[in-house]
């Protein structure tokens, strides 16, 4: 058996950078992971669509916009709405201190600000994965 | 543990997490599918296989989405199964074909699914036909299998497929060259994408003569035997059996496949495309080679299997170091490879 990891990488809302996607993306795919991304502008409904058709264990959400306070929710309740409560869901990007405790609380199991080394992740998803 | 009746009648039912299950662990190597795999068997055969495969960065993904677009619109359900390469060095891969399917993710007629290549024992053909076969088994009408054309990939398509589109781009100056070195033989519907830049009407004009080439040098009805040229993955129904498929409006009163422009990006062509499939499906089936090409394919995969097994067996650490020392002994002169190769198979069979 060769159980790989996989991580669905993506970018809700508006915002038209994905530099910081595609770092994230990178390095998860050195670690050994396999990574399916789905661009920018993504609505959350299909990041859930794409997370289920994809079997990923991991959604990692990236986001600069600022919108991440409804986007973020929005696709922890859709995850449940289809029953999925076996993915680990995390967050990234331009996200303030303040809203990290109602994140969590949302159910993203953790939020990496920019800066964070790629490592971090990668420890935090091999140590959390849900299945 | 797998309950499999229940896991077999979600796929059958079409639940989407129901088949990324069974394709995960498929692609894992996960013996607990194989008993799921095995309860779906008898409802298999009925999807149409089509592999999309060419250079990297053709527009194959951008393509796709236009023919699952074009089979939507006529009222067919598409499941799509996109390799892409894992790194050699990591095993990792970046997935990146769904980027350009993002308009079906909500249709639940549409399954996307994203594969790496992995290190699979035996390439990469056994994990992707088993996953086809999920797809198939959930009732696709179609499943559409996208492969980069480089190195071993492109011969395994034509193993999975029933149908194969050999795309091609103007621009790539080797690309054509590429085509030469043997994978011309693979296609039976030839696309040049990026019609809307220079050059793609020359592209048009090689593959043709080249085709037309093979065709002059009898390039081989030994094909509907299901032996000789079939062996190297060509199949040729063009060649093959042309009188019967020209009536289907599949290729040309000649046999030559068609070889068509499209421009991805705006969906230009791609309709023509679909219809040439569709028509050489309705010519593979009429003239009997659908079984034919299936049989030979499922011969593949026996071998495949067969092989995967056997490795598997020197996959346990003793068998590895009996590899190891089998092959100091050929290079220490000790033994010959035939020599070698009775031990072995004394000792795994
Ligand atoms: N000009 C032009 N560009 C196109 C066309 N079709 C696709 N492209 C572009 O070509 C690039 C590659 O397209 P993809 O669909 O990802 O190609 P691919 O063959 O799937 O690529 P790989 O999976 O990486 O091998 C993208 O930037 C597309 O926008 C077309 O008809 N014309
Ligand atoms: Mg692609």
């Amino acid at each position: 058996m060769d159980r790989k990891i996989r991580v669905l990488v993506a970018k809700p809302g508006l915002d038209g950078h994905d530099r910081g996607a595609k770092v994230i993306a990178r390095a998860l795919r050195d670690a050994g992971m396999e990574v399916v991304y789905t661009g920018l502008r993504q609505t959350p409904e299909q990041i859930v669509q794409a997370a289920i058709q994809e079997d990923a264990d991991v959604i990692a959400l990236s986001i600069l916009s600022g919108a991440h306070n409804h986007l973020f929710p929005r696709v922890m309740e859709l995850l449940s709405e289809k029953g999925v409560n076996d993915v680990l869901v995390i967050g990234g990007g331009v996200i303030p201190e303040d809203d990290i405790p109602f994140l969590k609380k949302a159910g993203i199991a953790e939020i990496f600000g920019p800066g964070t080394p790629t490592k971090a992740t990668i420890d935090f998803i091999r140590a959390n994965l849900k299945r | 543990m797998t309950d499999v009746p229940e896991a077999a009648r979600r796929i059958r039912s079409g639940d989407p997490r129901a088949l990324a299950r069974a394709i995960s662990r498929i692609d894992d190597g996960d013996p607990a599918v194989i008993e799921v795999l095995k309860a779906l068997h008898a409802d298999t055969g009925r999807a149409h296989v089509v592999g999309v495969t060419g250079p990297p960065g053709s527009g194959k993904s951008t393509l796709v989405d236009k023919f699952v677009r074009e089979y939507r619109e006529r009222g067919l359900t598409v499941g799509v199964l996109a390799v892409d390469p894992s790194s050699p060095f990591t095993g990792g891969a970046i997935l990146g074909d769904r980027i350009r399917m993002q308009s079906h993710a909500l249709d639940e007629g549409v399954y996307i699914r994203s594969l790496a290549t992995r290190g699979h024992l035996g390439g990469l053909s056994g994990a992707v036909m088993e996953a086809a076969r999920v797809l198939d088994a959930a009732g696709f009408d179609r499943v559409l299998i996208e492969t980069v054309g480089v190195g071993q990939s492109e011969v395994d398509i034509v193993r999975l497929a029933d149908t194969v589109v050999l795309v091609s781009v103007p621009g790539l100056g080797d690309d054509i060259q590429v085509l030469k070195a043997g994978i011309m033989e693979i296609g039976d519907v030839f696309v040049v994408n990026k019609a809307d830049r220079d050059g793609a009407d020359r592209v048009v004009r090689e593959i043709r003569s080249m085709l037309e080439t093979a065709l002059v040098n009898g390039a081989s009805p030994r094909a509907l035997s299901g032996t000789g040229a079939a062996d190297r993955g060509g199949h040729h129904i063009a060649f093959a059996a042309r009188e019967a498929v020209s009536s289907h409006g599949y290729g040309d009163a000649h046999g030559l496949p068609p070889v068509l422009k499209t421009t991805a990006e705006t969906g230009e062509g791609v309709g023509p495309v679909v219809d040439s499939v569709e028509a050489h499906r309705a010519a593979l089936a009429e003239t009997g080679l659908l079984r034919e090409r299936r049989l030979r394919n499922v011969g593949y995969e026996l071998r495949g299997a067969l092989g995967n097994r056997l490795l598997a067996r020197l996959g346990t650490p003793d068998a590895v170091s009996r590899l190891d020392r089998l092959a100091e002994d050929v290079v220490e002169k000790r033994r010959d490879v035939y020599e070698a190769v009775d031990v072995l198979f004394e000792e795994l069979c």
